[in-house]
């Protein structure tokens, strides 16, 4: 099955004056591939993707993104995109069903389609007896859970998570992996940052990242191969002392 | 556009209804502040006990003292014959002014034009002591308008207009311009910095950022909610100020709301430019405490006159919003001033707007780089 591409990135370059944050990084991402952007913190990840999404503008090199590039048409590639950010993207304050329906509004969705998204978002996670409870009072799971099915109320071909799993236990983040890998069946792609390697064994292919550069792009069983490595664990480490 | 602009303005709704503190500087704040201004920091007095020595005693000097008792300001203690029995009262505390009137008053009022009466306050309390000196002022002038034989007079006794218009003295006359520039300033800018700060602190902002809703529209619509506060807060400190107090509106009322109006979107300029620059709520809470909100209440005529000021303050004086804004407040609610007298300040208001919308602009953009 010839697989279509659906970012495609090619020497992309961020300078911060002197600073050189991501150096010429260049990988493609098929549709309906779970990607896993892996680097230790302060590799340039984070400023990566938000070039990916549009907040921050590239210094040098190339980016499409659904099709769209990077520099002239952040616009059309914010309609087709999600995200969630290491931080949790909800309102703490809100209600369940009042975040859903505010993230369905900024996406301009109808009245309808809101309501019926919201509601069959309640309905998958089971979020009935708590739809009208604020989110502050959720367990953090439920919450990165929410956060994920938000960042996919407008159907958007890829979603951007920046370490999505955050302080919780390995069984909550398989649990969030099963939402991931329904929605990478139903061909949305996930580019998704971690530093967890248990989590980097569930992608696809997975990009490491080191000092801003990408030292090593493959299937995790590639990876382990090639650095002779039993774990992830120690494929970065490997990486990461040089 | 409008569904997106509309769903942010209600989340903003949404965050304004939960949160009880919010709601208590919203609508508690202006009330208070107008009750704790009006019942206690009023500059209002009756009764104030003065003496008078009167080295002249004859017709005109008797009706000078009658004319100054009967104010209802001053109440005349003890008389004396030389200048060493007011010290005496002074120091016993039996009266906190003192007006000395000269030898041969009625000849030197007539044939010279001019005569220079004496007054002697007890400056223990320097506000006390300039507010009795103000009103007696006022109250001498007043005798010189009275009597028609002097209507031509070319010598007058020189007095401030911020009493002219204000002819019964009373506080809330200067304290309800004053709480209304504050509110608006309070509520404006300060609330408006925070909620925009707080997207930023919680990382909600990126999320809003990454989505296709323009920054403009996002900014628009988390601010729309609290120009509609903040103009009912307006309403309500004139409302108060108007039944309570009886400050009146001699001037026409939709003119004076739509200055509001503009003073009100200066306030929101300000509390934007702020949350570009500041990153926690922490920053821009002190940020709008000591470049807003202080100015708005120390340098703005509010509390302290601009005209004695120094200098250097009185410069700064100008570039505060809060200064135009309640120039234009008493200019329209207690002179019945139109958009003739008000316009160079209302032009200052405007002006400030755009500039600050531009610097804004400029900052917004090189975040978001």
């Amino acid at each position: 099955m010839p697989s279509e591409i659906v970012i495609k990135v090619n020497n992309l370059t961020k300078k911060f004056g002197d600073f050189t944050a991501v150096d010429q990084i260049t990988f493609d991402v098929k549709v309906g591939e779970i990607f896993g952007f892996l680097g230790a913190n302060g590799a340039g990840k984070t400023t990566a993707i938000k070039m990916l999404i549009g907040l921050n503008r590239p210094t040098d090199g190339e980016a499409q993104v659904a099709g769209y590039d990077v520099y002239r048409e952040t616009e059309k590639i914010k309609q087709n995109i999600g995200y969630m950010s290491q931080k949790f993207s909800l309102y703490e304050d809100l209600s369940v069903r009042q975040n859903i329906e505010f993230y369905g509004g900024i996406y301009g969705l109808p009245r309808k389609a809101i309501r019926k998204k919201t509601d069959e978002i309640i309905q998958k996670l089971g979020l009935q007896d708590r739809a009208k409870k604020v989110v502050g009072d959720l367990p953090l799971g439920w919450k990165q859970r929410l956060a994920f099915a938000v960042a996919g109320v407008h159907d958007p071909r890829i979603i951007f998570l920046d370490e999505p799993t955050g302080g919780v236990d390995p069984v909550t983040r398989r649990q969030f992996w099963e939402m991931i890998y329904e929605s990478a069946n139903n061909g949305v792609t996930i580019f998704v940052t971690t530093h967890y390697m248990d989590e980097a064994e569930y992608c696809d292919r997975i990009s490491i990242m080191v000092d801003g550069e990408i030292k090593a792009l493959g299937t995790p069983a590639e990876l382990k191969a090639k650095f002779s490595s039993e774990t992830m664990d120690d494929v970065f480490i490997k990486l990461a002392r040089g | 556009m409008h569904r997106t602009f509309w769903a942010i303005a209600k989340k903003e709704m949404y965050h304004i209804l939960r949160d009880t503190r919010t709601l208590i500087i919203l609508f508690g704040m202006p009330i208070a502040l107008v009750i704790i201004f009006g019942y206690t920091i009023s500059n209002e007095f009756k009764n104030a006990s003065i003496s008078v020595i009167d080295q002249s005693r004859d017709d005109l000097s008797k009706s000078f003292i009658e004319h100054l008792t009967s104010s209802g300001h001053f109440r005349l203690v003890t008389t004396g014959k030389k200048v060493e029995d007011l010290e005496h009262a002074f120091k016993a505390g039996q009266i906190k002014m003192g007006v000395i009137i000269p030898p041969k008053f009625e000849t030197q009022y007539y044939r010279n034009n001019t005569v220079t009466v004496q007054i002697i306050t007890d400056a223990t309390e320097p506000n006390y002591a300039a507010t009795l000196n103000n009103y007696a002022i006022n109250i001498i002038s007043s005798f010189n308008k009275g009597d028609p034989a002097l209507s031509s007079a070319p010598y007058r006794i020189d007095i401030k207009t911020r009493m002219f218009y204000n002819p019964e003295l009373v506080g809330a006359y200067n304290f309800i311009p004053g709480v209304a520039a504050l509110i608006l300033m309070l509520v404006s800018a300060m609330m408006t910095s925070l909620t925009i700060a707080k997207e930023k602190e919680t990382g909600t902002m990126d999320l809003l950022l990454v989505s296709p809703v323009p920054p403009l529209i996002i900014i628009l619509g988390k601010v729309a909610p609290y120009i509609i506060l903040s103009f009912i807060d307006a309403l309500i400190v004139f409302a108060m100020g108007y039944y309570i107090f009886e400050v009146p509106i001699l001037g026409s009322l939709p003119l004076l709301l739509l200055m509001s109006l503009i003073y009100l979107m200066v306030a929101l300029s300000l509390g934007v430019l702020i949350s570009t620059v500041a990153d926690t709520q922490q920053t821009a809470m002190m940020a709008s405490m000591f470049a807003l909100l202080l100015p708005t209440m120390l340098l703005s005529g509010f509390i302290f006159p601009i005209a004695s000021m120094p200098t250097l303050l009185q410069v700064i004086s100008r570039i505060i919003p809060a200064t135009y804004f309640i120039d234009i407040e008493k200019a329209i609610m207690l002179k019945g001033a139109g958009w003739e007298v008000i316009q160079q300040s209302a032009i200052v208001m405007v002006v400030m707007v755009i500039v600050l919308l531009l610097i804004t602009w400029k900052n917004f953009k090189i975040i978001h780089k």
